[in-house]
């Protein structure tokens, strides 16, 4: 007996702050202008998309001591836009990130209820957490939390905000004309939560929103962070876009949800990607190699070269080989507000692997940088792409991918109009929204 | 407003209106209040008889705006006042969207972001009313137990305020240049450090957000007293204010000018509504409401029952006192609406004395301020 064809879910980004989107492109248009975020959310509502991602960045980054200014930086707040988004829309979920450290439990709450009100059920969280001093220095109650602490408050946050979304059940708003009852009971939205990250109570003031609660997003490939997202995530955001590594993560976090009572039905796991289509694969490979050298300027790679050995290097040649000494250790004081610098656990062998790799392929530093950020999933023929994902899908890597495109707003007509009806013949991909809610979509409803 | 003399005019608008048991009356639909098309059709029918704005009120709490307490006849629950002004702007496209936050238990850098982005989502038709709270039961929500003294309060919002309009002024108007040769993005010497320190707090600056199409979005405040006639003196564009009468609104206007530190500020009187086409029918109306409340619905403005032109007969001898204009805030909605923008409005241009056509399309550009210089541009 042949396996079923899953259904494949597909979600678009509208990038934030990072070097991939290509600000140089002639189709570039603007990042913060309202149209922008319009154009991309209606091209992925008409595509049937599941929901439109925003991303957060609370302090602008800083390199050398200086504010970052190679890359498009500047965006808009998540709750403003989003809701500002529910108008011209219909369908489209409404994702974005929110912060857990920065925020009160009760005002997130109070957001997200809103926001799930006034897109009649659409509204998704992808819960982060800060970990620097630097970030909340924007902030009045400024603090950052010791890393050993970030899951422990964050997993207390979602459950206090879950307490107050439960403090209504629904039905209590009976606005009952001829008795004179609004509400049903004097008690609607009565919460107390005491422990130690929060001690709040009181009355909650929304009533149950169309979702009961958004939906929520992880992202996180910590120990803690998979844990965390089998135990609380509807959906979880992942880097692991090849097949192996794709496998490898999807069934260990799968693996992890029967023990909190959940089914594999339960956890959606959609990996970030990048595409680049042309009408044959091989001018697909040859325009993704000139999208990642706008993605990779000169002056990008230094700057990377710098995240890493913890160096001003602005002297060196981009063109030339990788520094010959070793990188700086210790805390990093080169690069702040970059949440990617922590992923260079043991940089000076980080520095070793690169040379070795540049050496080997003979590779300027420049090259080198656009070989080891390259983050390009789907590159060819639209035949090719909706094969390639397909087969992701179907083989367990993922169970959709959230796109995120080189090219804001218009990054993603061409998989809308060209790789999305290819999915729609194979039968691996919906014509039509069934339900009204992202829950719907995201075969959670039930 | 070419050629019209007369006040400008905004509409308050809250749940099913102002008093308590308007929910009740037959064209009311609170089963409504908690969707979208409630609001963007309140909004709309605002917007078509070309006021100047809408104000969306707000609480941190479960509670009206005249008393507070576990009741179940009464429409406590609400949405979040920013989300619905931005809910309803891409909808609209002249009407200013002034939603009020509370600042006493909120992140400014936050709230500076959001008001921005509604400035972007509404091009350039966004405010804010900056709302202080002691209420108790709202410091419990926040873990907080014991409410500072109320001037300590307003001294915090003051500061908000000021960090509020550093963050928008924190990029320049001309601070990204996409300047491929030398590969820059935004030139990082237009984008500010803000370096606020206060007594409350500190916030460091830039804003993640561009400065917003009106620069400076509009400030608002509502006032009652000294203290809040100072707040709104120093940091705000305008102010709503309460005078039961002509000579109260001399008064006011005397100890606002009083106040004033900076630009002239625009003063707004607030106004309960109950608008019917006879002042008998209107009276008869809040007194059958009143006795559905079981009590005789007070407000910290005048409550106003009478004929469209009897409003406009007080509007317009108010009006010569000084005042800008006025907030009307509707009993009931959506009929004390209906008859602003069916029988005021009509009444007042019949007069010379209100718009027939939006003249900008920026809320600054309504109420005829300009757009202000940043103050970290050279």
């Amino acid at each position: 007996m042949t396996k079923p064809l899953k259904q494949i879910h597909l979600a678009a980004h509208f990038p934030g702050v990072n070097n991939t989107t290509v600000w140089s492109d002639p189709e570039a248009g603007s990042h913060i202008e309202f149209d922008s975020f319009v154009k991309l959310a209606q091209t992925a509502e008409r595509a049937k998309f599941d929901f439109f991602f925003l991303a957060e960045g609370l302090r602008l980054r800083e390199q050398n001591g200086r504010i970052y200014d190679l890359d498009v930086v500047g965006r808009p707040d998540t709750f403003t836009v989003l809701a500002a988004l529910a108008a011209v829309t219909e369908r489209l979920g409404l994702a974005g990130t929110i912060n857990s450290t920065f925020n009160e439990p009760f005002e997130v709450a109070r957001q997200f209820a809103s926001l799930d009100h006034l897109s009649a059920g659409r509204a998704a969280w992808n819960v982060v957490t800060s970990w620097d001093a630097f970030t909340g220095e924007n902030f009045r109650r400024g603090g950052f939390l010791p890393q050993d602490q970030r899951y422990s408050r964050a997993e207390t946050f979602m459950r206090t905000t879950w307490e107050l979304f439960d403090s209504w059940q629904g039905g209590e708003v009976l606005a009952d004309k001829s008795s004179g009852r609004f509400l049903a009971t004097p008690e609607a939205g009565t919460f107390a939560h005491h422990d130690q990250h929060f001690d709040i109570e009181g009355r909650f003031p929304v009533p149950r929103s169309p979702q009961g609660r958004p939906v929520i997003l992880q992202a996180g490939d910590s120990e803690e962070g998979r844990e965390f997202a089998a135990a609380t995530a509807d959906a979880i955001f992942t880097r692991h876009g090849t097949l192996e590594a794709g496998q490898a993560f999807y069934s260990d976090v799968k693996g992890r949800l029967a023990k909190y009572g959940r089914t594999e039905r339960q956890l959606v796991i959609m990996p970030a990607a990048t595409y680049v289509l042309a009408d044959t694969d091989a001018e697909a490979h040859e325009k993704a190699h000139e999208v990642r050298l706008a993605q990779v300027s000169e002056q990008t790679a230094i700057k990377f070269l710098e995240q890493l050995w913890n160096t001003d290097l602005s002297a060196h040649d981009p063109n030339g080989p990788l520094p010959a000494f070793d990188p700086s250790v210790g805390e990093n004081l080169i690069s702040k507000g970059r949440a990617s610098v922590r992923m260079y656990r043991d940089p000076v062998a980080t520095a070793r692997e690169w040379r070795a790799l540049a050496e080997a392929k003979g590779l300027t530093s420049r090259e080198l940088i656009i070989e080891v950020t390259g983050r390009q999933n789907f590159i060819g023929s639209p035949e090719t792409v909706a094969n390639t994902l397909n087969t992701l899908v179907q083989s367990d890597a993922a169970d959709g991918f959230i796109l995120v495109p080189h090219v804001t707003p218009g990054g993603l007509d061409d998989f809308a109009t060209q790789v999305v009806p290819r999915l729609q013949e194979r039968g691996v991909y919906r014509e039509d929204y069934t339900g009204p809610t992202l829950r719907h979509h995201l075969g959670l409803a039930d | 407003m070419t050629g019209v003399t007369g006040p400008r005019l905004a509409v308050a608008l809250d749940g099913a209106g102002w008093h308590p048991a308007a929910w009740r009356e037959p064209e009311a639909r609170p089963a409504e209040l908690f969707t979208a098309g409630y609001w963007t059709e309140l909004v709309r029918q605002a917007e078509d008889a070309r006021l100047d704005f809408v104000t969306f009120e707000d609480f941190l709490s479960l509670r009206t705006p005249s008393e507070s307490g576990a009741r179940t006849d009464v429409t406590q629950p609400r949405l979040d006042a920013v989300l619905i002004a931005s809910r309803v702007a891409p909808l609209t496209s002249h009407i200013g969207l002034v939603p009020t936050a509370v600042v006493t238990h909120t992140e400014p850098f936050h709230l500076s972001k959001a008001i921005a982005t509604l400035d972007y989502v509404s091009t350039g038709r966004a405010g804010v009313r900056v709302q202080v709270s002691g209420s108790a039961e709202e410091f419990r929500h926040f873990g907080r137990r014991t409410p500072p003294a109320v001037d300590d309060l307003f001294d915090e919002a003051a500061d908000y305020v000021e960090v509020l309009r550093r963050l928008w002024d924190s990029w320049e108007d001309d601070a990204e240049i996409r300047d491929v040769a030398t590969g820059r993005f935004v030139d990082r010497d237009k984008l500010h450090y803000i370096d606020f320190e206060g007594r409350w707090f500190s916030v460091k600056g830039p804003s993640i957000t561009p400065r917003p199409p009106q620069g400076q979005p509009l400030v608002a405040a509502l006032a009652h007293n000294a203290t809040a006639y100072r707040l709104a003196g120093r940091q705000a564009d305008l102010v709503y204010v309460t005078p039961r009468d002509r000579t109260g609104s001399e008064s006011i206007l005397r100890e606002v000018r009083a106040a004033e530190t900076g630009s002239p500020l625009h003063v707004f009187a607030d106004l309960v509504v109950f608008l019917d086409e006879s002042s008998q029918t209107a009276a008869d109306r809040k007194a059958r409401l009143d006795e559905r409340h079981d009590s005789e619905s007070t407000s910290d403005a005048h409550v106003f029952t009478g004929t469209p032109a009897e409003l406009a007969d007080l509007l317009l001898d108010w009006h010569a006192t000084g005042l800008s204009g006025f907030r009307l805030r509707p009993a009931v909605l959506p009929h004390d609406l209906a008859a602003i923008t069916g029988g005021l409005v009509p009444e007042l241009r019949g007069r010379g004395a209100f718009r027939t056509g939006y003249e900008a399309s920026t809320l600054r550009g309504l109420l005829g301020l300009p757009r202000p210089a940043n103050r970290y541009a050279a």
